[in-house]
């Protein structure tokens, strides 16, 4: 019997698959052997209805909008677990969990309160809603005086890229103040943007508004257009990743080092003024976009080591196998959506590890976790003596400055 | 049908508002600009209008400082047409000008409803609604938190104060005044209001030189005065704890 061909308009599912596949390795996709070690690894794997294997399996079944359905897509904290665990080398994170939330948001289909810090990151160039014009308030009554670069009309050595939270966080800007002083001690030439720097944009990104964040990379892209620097600093480590790996795509390419690859290169000079002891058991958590997504280890360890009296130790999760903090990928920004799911929160996890090894202070190189990680220690027992404390603001004690 | 919704741009609280050294209006150079929250529930209310089948939504803005932003955005959420009111002299005006502006253009457009926030926080006394009603007019209501288009009427709920809702009927073509639509206005993605930005045609229709005439002179604006008995304590917070002490002391309050 001759059957003739029936076109038909490819489904949903076939048109996401295809687009998944021509993500950079996309194609390795199709190479998922089903062994379930992303959903396994995923920090809030258990509570999904459909974690990123699962994911791929209803994909190949033609049956993906039954995913979109359950939307706990935003569970996914864009950890990168998943990704460096998968023995295929799927990019789960930049390629199915990011796809599936620019679906989502393109649909329209966003929590709540994901969709006020777009709109204000739309509308301020931050999330939180703050006045970009008070972007360099932080850095008040600094001396000597960090230099706003539409101010001093010369070139710089370094140019500090502060970020969202470093800028406008009240306790973050204390780590903010922290490294301009280090800086300061370094004789660092370094300079801001002030009221001109936008948001870096990848949280955004991970969070499905790929639209918001080319339009972010093309504002920083410009204002970096105006002036002359060697290298851009950063100590936000989403930012960092941002610059590093996404704003190159995009035609915005800058030499970027965390600052704790920056300090710590410069060790030589640190050592020497890092006189006051801090006897302390200090465990250090590895942010993911140190970590696990841009490989960098070693260097905030060499630096609280280089502190006279820190006894470094690790937690059950280190390195590449961090424990999130929960908020990358948008969790920042969905805390109240992730409560409701999960009754859970990835920062109290840590802190019940740092605890549970002795730990008197846990330090970190983020600028999303100093908050995360102090609120959690207020809610999780026997944890109330762990102090949180960012790299620099520990390096800066011991300088005794 | 057409649903016409009327949005302004007002100042964003998110600055500190400065006072102009005439001392009786807004510094305008300091000043930014948002949509009127109660017109971004005005526009949601008109789309899930649509979405319901109940006519096409046209959306005014007067020209100036992010107006077509907010026209775009309309677009992308839903908006099948939108327009700008053009060759205004002054990005705030009091709703007496704009609402004479306005009426002649939604005129043109032969409404079927006209929807506009209940209030602004620029002048807060809420009379966009029912000015355009009186020069169109047409019935109005406001604190309207809901509404359903039927058989030539408006099914509507209004707020009264106390908690009190009502339900009731207008008659085709109305203007009402959006407490709030019945969900959050949507999150419209930035690459769709970047896909309007080069599909959608923005309109414009130039006003007429035509101003109301102000019968309000404002004769001083002012930021809050310190009273009699208060005082702001300056200081880090070692230096105000220590004066605060010393002040409870002083009304022998420990």
């Amino acid at each position: 019997m001759a059957v003739s061909a029936v076109t038909q308009r490819p489904t949903f599912s076939e048109i996401f698959y295809t687009s998944l596949q021509k993500l950079p390795d996309g194609e390795r996709v199709r190479a998922c052997l089903q062994c379930g070690t992303c959903s396994g690894v995923c920090p809030f794997g258990y509570l999904m209805d459909y974690p990123p294997s699962k994911m791929i399996a209803a994909l190949r079944a033609g049956m993906f909008d039954r995913v979109l359905k359950t939307d706990n897509v935003w569970m996914c904290v864009s950890c990168y677990a998943c990704t460096s665990s998968c023995p295929a080398q799927i990019p789960l994170t930049a390629g199915l969990m990011t796809r599936t939330k620019e679906e989502l948001l393109l649909a329209g289909n966003v929590p709540i309160e994901l969709q006020d810090a777009l709109e204000n990151t739309q509308r301020y160039g931050n999330p939180m809603g703050e006045s970009p014009r008070k972007r360099a308030a932080w850095a008040r009554g600094i001396e000597p005086p960090v230099k706003i670069m539409s101010q001093i009309n010369r070139p710089v050595d370094v140019l500090w890229f502060v970020g969202d939270y470093a800028s406008f966080h009240p306790r973050v800007q204390l780590s903010s103040r922290a490294l301009a002083r280090i800086f300061n001690l370094l004789k660092v030439d370094f300079g801001i943007l002030g009221h001109e720097e936008n948001s870096d944009g990848d949280s955004q990104r991970l969070a499905g508004e790929r639209g918001l964040f080319e339009l972010l990379v093309d504002k920083n892209g410009k204002v970096f257009q105006k002036y002359q620097f060697n290298q851009i600093v950063t100590a936000d480590p989403h930012a960092f990743n941002a610059l590093k790996n996404e704003y190159p795509k995009l035609g915005v390419n800058y030499p970027v080092q965390h600052y704790t690859q920056y300090l710590c290169a410069k060790l030589d000079l640190l050592r020497p003024l890092l006189r006051h002891e801090i006897k302390a058991r200090v465990a250090y958590h590895d942010p993911c976009y140190l970590g696990r997504a841009n490989g960098i280890y070693q260097p905030p360890r060499q630096l609280l080591q280089a502190i006279p009296g820190v006894e470094l130790v690790e937690m059950p999760h280190s390195a590449a196998n961090s424990l999130c903090c929960g908020g990358g990928g948008g969790g920042m920004w969905l805390e109240g959506y992730q409560w409701e799911q999960a009754h859970a929160r990835l920062s109290e996890w840590r802190v019940r590890e740092a605890v549970a090894i002795g730990a008197d202070i846990l330090a970190v190189a983020c600028t999303y976790e100093i908050p995360r990680f102090e609120d959690a220690v207020k809610m999780v027992q026997k944890a109330s003596r762990l102090v949180i404390r960012d790299i620099s603001e520990l390096l800066l004690e011991s300088i005794g400055e | 049908m057409n649903i016409i919704v009327a949005i302004k741009l007002v100042p964003d609280l998110v600055e500190e508002l400065k006072i102009s050294e005439e001392g009786n209006s807004l510094d305008l150079e300091s000043l930014r600009l948002r949509v009127n929250e109660f017109d971004e529930h005005a526009l949601e209310q008109a789309i899930l209008l649509k979405e319901r089948g109940a006519g096409r939504v046209i959306v005014i803005a007067l020209d100036g400082d992010g107006a077509e932003d907010a026209l775009f955005t309309a677009a992308a959420k839903g908006a099948d047409q939108i327009i700008k009111l053009t060759g205004n002299p002054a990005p705030l005006v009091s709703n007496h000008t704009l609402a004479r502006w306005l009426a002649p253009v939604i005129k043109s457009l032969q409404p079927g409803l006209v929807l506009t926030g209940v209030q602004a926080h620029n002048d807060l006394d809420g009379p966009l609604g029912p000015l355009l009603a009186e020069y169109l007019d047409l019935p109005y209501v406001g604190y309207v938190a809901k509404a359903a288009v039927k058989d030539g009427e408006v099914e509507i709920r209004k707020e009264y104060p106390g908690g009190l809702a009502a339900e009731m009927e207008v008659d085709l073509p109305a203007v009402l005044g959006v407490q709030a639509a019945e969900q959050p206005p949507r999150y419209v993605a930035f690459s769709r209001i970047r896909q309007a930005m080069k599909t959608v045609q923005l309109e414009g229709r130039r006003i007429p030189d035509l101003f109301a005439e102000e019968q309000i002179t404002v004769a001083r604006l002012f930021q809050p005065e310190i009273g009699e008995r208060a005082a702001i304590i300056a200081g880090d917070v070692d230096e105000i704890a220590a004066r605060l002490v010393e002040i409870f002391a002083e009304l022998d309050l420990l």
